[in-house]
């Protein structure tokens, strides 16, 4: 997993709530046999005008030219409900966000985003108002995320902090997965294995 | 202090703990297939890790292969076509182990790995299949995992793991002839609900349990998660003992001696606590049918189709409305009343020889209608051979089934074998939820004795009428 370092990037707005995760990938693409390549797929039915997603719809917000290369999503309140399916934070990851703000999350999405190196942030509805009337006052905006001190800054003079686990912000800002974090603890593997093996031999006999 | 034998498995397997975080759990087993594995293989190669124990890992192909021959060779299927090829792929790239469609060994990989001794008393086993709890029927510990946990295990051979409550359920007296682990599994899950087991590792002891054999215990555990535990265990014994003797995977030789002296310390000490305890007598149990899209939606065959009102919780009685809807079922319809179009006898829950030996004595001799489909699909081809050994393969055929090639098939419908809308089947698998065996299509759950029933007679019978005939 990559490291989340500070970053100034393009906010992109989608004013929806309880996005949940069919809408963010639909279930026709469930059956591939690859975890990358799913950002194509992201908000399928609104995105595209035809099944097969070759028409891009112009009305659908993403698809404007002010927010392509959108690293920030900012979205309205219950982002991520519905099936608990680890391809929802694979296709947000795969289309290049890394991170979203909202006033709320589902839990197991928001658990799944930081699995995949994805910060969800969490404001009050007024300040979600505030940072979405600046992106509509001029898109193409850029925030500033910078995780380590908890904030948000925005061109317009905006400062808006926010709470985080301090485990799940260390585990970020390190890059470490629930593997990392596992691998961290090798040694006592090690350890274990090593007993485990004089204590049961024929386990590793084949 | 006492202790039970998922404590003692449980404690022999802890690695580590952090202040704060999950306890990391050592795992012996790990048991693969096509369709939950792939994306686990292309995170391990992105993040540029390697597996830790290979030996720990055997894999097959059965959840999308074709079950007619002439399919197995070109499958018509382009995704389950690109799983496949995936899978014999990472396996090769791995140096790992895999029975593939040609493998005389291939076949279910909950029947295939007990075939091959894989899986001992006091192991813990994880698939990326939510039924291998079957394994639970040696006195291991065993349960599905996710696709990320199946990269996690490749990984560092370790899960962070929360502690499960404990659940005995006790099943003493003598079980009828006609019934069966199935019936078994099935009236536990009547009783405590699909939700009963949430939290739990369920311990199947009793008279009962001693007397079922090796196949039997494993229809049980493998339906331990149908009522929300997380795993099934059974004791191991001398039965148990003599099922992994001389089995490929099994210890030889001194190792024998060692691990079966282990394995005798497994068993649940004399007064090890438990959580929760069901008691349940084996001779009050008949042979169930479910009726609904829920396995705790099950009756005895004798009896007839509820109605909501019959059930006290609101949610219950909801549930049941939209059962009946989607089963196209009137409350108060005799479950001998209802007729099938389709047989599916097969799934790691019930293809085992013994599986297909009940369900020959009953279609002996029998034909099946003309509206009626029946198929037996051998859970690996080490069952298909012995079952042809024994003529069974011509019982069946003769009463006009059809006999198929080794795999998961009608037990969720990838594989092309499916139902059409509005079909509605007798199955001896393990689910009979909405779609599963097709969109549209009616499951109704039953042991494989029961299943070869319905075959003959294109309805629910009560198999303690028909012998006494
Ligand atoms: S038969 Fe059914 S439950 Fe068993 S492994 Fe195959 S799909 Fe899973």
């Amino acid at each position: 997993m990559e490291k989340y370092t500070k970053h100034t990037s393009v906010a992109a707005l989608m004013n929806r709530s309880n996005v949940d995760t069919d809408q963010i990938i639909a279930k026709q693409f469930l059956k591939k046999v690859e975890r990358t390549g799913f950002g194509i797929h992201l908000f399928h039915d609104w995105r595209y005008l035809d099944d097969d997603g070759t028409i891009a719809n112009p009305d659908f917000e993403l698809n404007k030219p002010e927010f392509k290369g959108a690293r920030i999503l900012v979205t309205g309140d219950n982002f991520g409900c519905g099936s608990s399916r680890e391809h929802a934070p694979w296709a947000i990851d795969d289309y290049g966000f890394n991170t979203i703000i909202s006033t709320s999350f589902a839990d197991i999405f928001y658990n799944n985003c930081f699995k995949n190196g994805i910060l969800p942030i969490v404001v009050d509805a007024d300040t979600l108002k505030k940072l979405m009337s600046e992106i509509d006052a001029n898109e193409g905006v850029e925030f500033t995320v910078d995780l380590e001190n908890q904030a948000v800054t925005t061109p317009a003079g905006t400062s808006v902090s926010f709470e985080i686990d301090g485990f799940r912000k260390h585990n970020l800002l390190n890059g470490l997965d629930d593997i990392g974090l596992t691998l961290k603890q090798a040694d006592k593997i090690d350890t274990y294995e090593s007993k485990h093996k004089e204590k049961f031999p024929w386990l590793w006999a084949s | 202090m006492a202790k039970t034998m998922y404590e003692k498995i449980w404690d022999a397997h802890f690695v580590h703990q952090e202040p704060g975080q999950a306890a990391l759990l050592y795992i012996d087993r790990h048991l693969m297939h096509e369709v939950t594995s792939p994306q686990a293989f292309e995170g391990l190669n992105i993040a540029k890790r390697s597996i830790r124990n290979k030996h720990s890992i055997l894999a097959t192909l059965d959840h999308c292969v074709p079950t007619k021959l002439a399919d197995r060779i070109n499958l018509p299927d382009p995704i389950g076509a690109k799983q496949v090829a995936t899978m014999i792929n990472n396996c090769e790239q791995h140096g790992l182990t895999l029975y593939d469609m040609e493998s005389k060994n291939n076949g279910v990989i909950h029947v295939v790995v007990p075939e091959h001794g894989f899986v001992h008393p006091g192991m813990t086993t994880v698939c990326g299949d939510s039924h291998t709890a079957t394994h639970g029927a040696f006195g291991a510990l065993a349960f599905g995992i996710g696709t990320s946990e199946v990269e996690h295990v490749m990984a560092t051979q370790c899960l962070p793991q929360a502690k499960s409550k404990t659940m005995l359920v006790k099943v003493d007296g003598t079980l009828s002839k006609y019934s069966t682990a199935k019936d078994i599994a099935l009236a536990i899950i009547g009783r405590i609900g699909t939700a009963g087991g949430n939290g739990f590792v369920i311990e199947y002891a009793g008279s009962a349990i001693d007397a079922l054999t090796m196949e039997g215990r494993m229809t049980l555990c493998n339906m331990a998660i149908e009522s929300g535990a997380r795993a099934g265990l059974v004791a191991p014994d001398q039965k148990t003992y003599d099922f992994l003797e001389g089995k490929e995977f099994a210890p030889k030789g001194d190792a024998w001696d060692q691990a079966l002296s282990y394995w005798k310390t497994l068993p649940s000490d004399d007064g090890a606590e438990y959580d929760l305890v069901i008691e349940l007598n084996a001779a009050d149990i008949a042979p169930q049918v479910t009726w609904g899209t829920s396995p705790e939606q099950v009756v005895p065959v004798n009896q007839t189709v509820p109605a909501p009102n019959d059930f006290e919780q609101e949610g219950k009685q909801i549930a049941c409305k939209s059962a009946l809807d989607y089963m196209d079922l009137d409350a108060g319809t005799k479950m001998t009343d209802i007729e099938i179009d389709f047989v599916f006898l097969g799934s790691c829950t019930n293809s085992r020889i013994e599986d297909f030996r009940a369900a020959a004595e009953v279609a002996k001799g029998t034909k099946v209608p003309a509206n009626v489909t029946a198929i037996a699909v051998p859970g690996s081809y080490m069952v298909k051979e012995q079952a042809e050994q024994e003529g069974l393969d011509k019982i069946f055929t003769d009463a006009g089934w059809e006999w198929r090639e080794p795999g998961c098939s009608m037990c969720l419908a990838m594989n092309g074998d499916q139902l059409k809308p509005g079909q509605r089947c007798a199955s001896t698998s393990n689910r009979n939820f909405e779609g599963r065996q097709g969109k549209g299509g009616r499951t109704h759950l039953v042991s494989p004795a029961m299943a070869a029933a319905a075959a003959a007679a294109g309805r629910f019978v009560d198999i303690r009428e028909l012998e006494q005939n």
